[in-house]
């Protein structure tokens, strides 16, 4: 499948194994591993291990596992693994909003294979696990120098978590005031929509803000919204659509004066590293993934780890612990009387500790700064050439540059071909690309698509991603039905997919599978 | 010289306060005046005429006689050309396709026409694509995409269009509502055609955006919402019509009217498909609460398929005590418009101007713009 030089463009075909379901190749007395008995010697100082789990939580049949050899086991999961776009532990640029940049292979093997890493207990006294809470006494004033605020933890199993924890934080705040009436989170539609639903969760009503013509935020909505129920605002800058919103401290302003407080969704920092900070637009907490612009994997590829950081008036709510360093070792502080609690067990995910300290360590302080200056430049790189397809548009601001990531628009190629953004996405398999993001629900711009090349693609790698949008925009002029039926080159072809609304059509699991297919 | 014709379909709009959902047929007519309804066609025309007599002197009106267009024409300061003539005192569907391919005749450059869906299907028979038509809202059932958004959105779209700013024209459906199943609670619009419209988002209506299978649970949960805040035993619930609003009856296991106004009070049925005089007796010094839905694709929250509730009704009420529900969804849908209120009352239009906090689903709000 060589890649023709002039239009960029290859033959291509996905890997396709016609494989069994793993439950489908079972046969009954077939084992991977055989379990030997405990020695004589130790039941006999043991007794029945099992006899400690309580009757009533003990299974009565054995569980439907399929029973499988070693060999055939590793045979399927490999032929599965070859049934991807080649990617092994980090995605394409076009999930944008997500910031899925290449996960350099060093700190996946350090992680992975360093005894220091995978042969330690959490529970194992903090004397000897003296280098990993090195990373995170640094990390954490690498963080604190990045956004400006005074302490972080690194807690939270992911943004949704980070953000509620943040959530959590601010309403201790206001109890400790003696303030319990506020319940309200103010969020915008464009911001990460876990903005709105983790203050949900948190207990909070939530209220949102859609965007103006030049597609901020409503200011004046906000300024509407904004009362003494007002707990705090929970906004990202830029947005989805990749616009910096430069009166961004005005929103803050008019938060702080109703006695609100201001946490800012830094899951992407991908545009503003080294060049903008939380602490000089006045928020008071914020959030980093480290999933995503600290270059951990994600996406079902790797766990997650949601950075909060907060203003040294919000440390004492901080979930415990809090690693300190005595100027001669690092040592584990559970003294916050006032903290919300834990959000998740010990300290968290250390081995994305790990990546995002090497990946910050490798860049340096200047390379951080042109690790933004770069995805920038990659987007609007990016951006002047989709802008050019037939088709395409993009919404808001026009004039206006946009940071890391656009917010595109095929809405004129769904009126004029019939052929919508899905369309276009399944298509891209056939090219060898890996589907885009469209948009989080409601789709506020129609028919939309979000790429963000981060800082990991080079030029030729934006110039192959926008010859095959071209190409696939003009099938669509040429043959809209042609691209409304793709994937032809795909390990699967075109299947209707059930919405993920539809429970009573979706299976998770076998048994389920097995239960629905015979209705 | 620019030459524009302006049929009003006097009766259009008969219907709606007197809850008759629609003034198709000599009969609704006839009931809906001995209900005490006025039309609402000539009071709506005047006002988009009004707008359009700013460029009077250069252009050249023609109309039909009396009700049709010259008594609106001549109270917004027009002295038009009049054409035709109508037979009976009460005005029919025939009269209005007769006048239409008359102007078309006449060599009109943009159609102006007051009504609701079925004088879009009157027009669309009469004219088809010949010429641009434009539509001012005056109907209890807009569906169509043919119309405005408001009356003073007709007139100033009318003026760019004849003044030469807007050389656009978007193909726009003329959608319908079988007024008899209305009647009886089914609601099925359907496509009869299209006209030709100028081309202007910001003033002409899109066709009303079905519901998408993701909003169903949002659905519930603003139902859950709205339920959720009945404390109050002695307070007048006002359920204004549409799928929406009916979803909370039905979670409250009461009876409702799709396309008409019920009212509870302490989560039971105290009256079905009520008219505006009805209503006021119902709550005149009580309290209440308004709850009503935006129509998707179009943003009117009052004014249209809802003008039981009427002005001095949202008076009453007070601005504070509407409830508005809807989805994300259908927010999105309507493309960065504001909600659009259209009570018929200027000055009211303009104090429920301004934002509201417009529930979308349990404990979750979308703070919107509301104007006129």
């Amino acid at each position: 499948m060589p890649r023709d030089k002039h239009t960029l463009l290859r033959k291509f075909h996905q890997a396709r194994w016609d494989e069994d379901m793993i439950f489908e190749m079972s046969v009954p007395g077939e084992r991977g591993v055989l379990v030997p008995r405990a020695e004589n010697g130790i039941r006999a100082e043991v007794g029945d291990s099992t006899s400690v789990i309580p009757d009533q939580l003990r299974r009565k049949t054995p569980p439907a596992l399929p029973e499988v050899n070693q060999l055939r086991v590793v045979r399927h999961f490999t032929r599965l693994s070859q049934e991807t776009m080649g990617v092994d532990v980090t995605a394409d640029m076009s999930m944008a909003t997500c910031t899925m940049k290449y996960s350099p292979k060093v700190q996946e093997h350090v992680a992975a294979r360093h005894p220091g890493m995978t042969e330690v207990h959490p529970l194992q006294d903090e004397g000897t696990i003296q280098g990993i809470l090195e990373m995170y006494y640094k990390l954490e004033q690498f963080l604190k120098e990045i956004s400006g605020l005074d302490y972080f933890c690194f807690q939270p199993g992911g943004g949704a978590q980070a953000i509620f924890t943040n959530a959590c934080i601010v309403r201790a705040y206001h109890a400790a005031r003696g303030d319990n009436n506020r319940t309200e989170i103010i969020t915008t539609i464009f911001s990460h929509p876990a903005n709105a639903g983790a203050p949900a969760t948190a207990g909070y009503k939530v209220i949102t803000l859609m965007p103006d013509e030049n597609g901020y935020p409503d200011l004046e909505a906000m300024r509407a919204a904004l009362s003494q129920r007002t707990a705090g605002i929970f906004i990202t800058n830029p947005e989805d659509t990749g616009i910096y919103n430069p009166r961004i401290d005005e929103y803050v302003s008019a938060a702080h004066a109703v006695g609100a407080l201001c946490s800012y969704d830094q899951a992407n920092a991908n545009g503003l590293l080294g060049i903008a900070r939380a602490k000089e637009s006045g928020f008071d907490l914020c959030h980093f993934n480290l999933h995503k612009t600290f270059s951990a994997p994600h996406g079902c590829m790797g766990p997650a780890t949601g950075a909060i950081g907060v203003s040294k008036e919000l440390a004492k709510f901080l979930p415990v612990p809090q690693v300190k360093f005595d100027g001669k070792s690092y040592s584990l502080h559970y003294n916050r009387p006032e903290s919300i609690g834990r959000v998740r067990s010990f300290l968290g995910n250390a081995p994305l500790i790990l990546k995002a300290y090497a990946w910050i360590m490798q860049h340096g302080a200047e390379g951080l700064r042109e690790v933004a200056t770069c995805s920038v430049l990659n987007s609007n790189y990016l951006e002047k050439k989709v802008r050019e397809i037939p088709g395409v548009a993009v919404w808001y601001a026009p004039g206006k540059r946009r940071l890391e990531q656009v917010r595109y628009c095929w809405e004129k190629l769904k009126a004029d071909t019939g052929v919508g953004t899905e369309d276009v996405k399944r298509r891209m398999a056939d090219y060898g690309l890996q589907h885009y993001w469209t948009s989080h629900h409601p789709w506020v711009v129609p028919e939309p698509f979000t790429l963000e090349p981060c800082e990991s693609y080079s030029k030729d790698d934006i110039d192959e991603y926008v010859a095959i949008l071209r190409q696939i925009a003009r099938e669509a002029y040429e043959d809209p039905e042609f691209v409304k039926n793709a994937p032809y080159n795909s390990t699967i072809h075109k299947i209707p997919a059930p919405s993920i609304n539809e429970p009573e059509r979706i299976a998770v699991t076998w048994r389920q599978y097995t239960k629905k297919r015979l209705k | 010289m620019k030459k524009l014709g302006v049929i009003v379909n006097p009766i259009a709009g008969i219907g709606g306060r007197v809850g008759l959902k629609g003034s198709d047929g000599i009969e609704i007519v006839r009931m809906a005046r001995e209900l005490g309804a006025r039309p609402e066609a000539p009071s709506r025309a005047v006002v988009a005429l009004k707008i359009v007599s700013r460029i009077k002197d250069s252009i050249q009106v023609i109309t039909y006689p009396n009700g049709m267009g010259e008594d609106e024409c001549r109270q917004a300061g027009f002295s038009p050309k009049v054409i035709g003539s109508i037979r009976s005192e009460e005005t029919t569907p025939g009269d209005t396709e007769k006048a239409a391919q008359q102007m078309v005749a006449e060599g009109v450059d943009l159609l102006l026409f007051a009504g609701g869906d079925g004088t879009a299907r009157n027009i669309y028979n009469a004219v088809r694509h010949k010429v641009p038509a434009l539509g001012i809202p005056a109907g209890v059932k807009i569906h169509s995409a043919v119309y405005a958004v408001t009356p003073r959105g007709a007139g100033e779209v009318a003026v760019m269009f004849l003044e030469g700013g807007l050389t656009k024209n978007r193909v726009a459906e003329v959608m319908d509502i079988d007024e008899d199943a209305f009647r009886n609670g089914l609601i099925e619009a359907k496509l009869y055609g299209t006209l030709r419209v100028p081309e202007e988002s910001r003033y002409v209506q899109s066709a009303k955006s079905g519901g998408l299978q993701s909003e169903k649970d949002a659905l519930q949960g603003m139902a859950a919402e709205v339920i959720g805040s009945m404390h109050d035993e002695e307070c007048y619930y006002i359920i204004g019509p549409g799928t929406t609003t009916r979803i909370i009856m039905n979670n409250l296991g009461l009876e409702n009217t799709l396309l008409g106004v019920d009212v509870v009070r302490n989560r039971h049925l105290v009256a079905k498909d009520v008219a505006e005089n009805q209503l006021m007796d119902l709550i005149k010094g009580k309290r209440a609460k308004i709850v009503v839905t935006v129509i998707g694709g179009q943003g009117h929250v009052f004014g249209r398929g809802n003008q039981q509730i009427s002005p001095r009704v949202i008076r009453e009420v007070g601005r504070e005590n509407i409830i508005v529900i809807a989805t994300k969804e259908k927010l999105a849908s309507l493309k960065g418009k504001p909600l659009l209120v259209d009570t018929g009352d200027e000055a009211l239009n303009e104090e429920l101007s301004g934002y509201m906090r417009v529930i979308a689903g349990y404990t979750d709000y979308v703070m919107y713009k509301v104007g006129y």
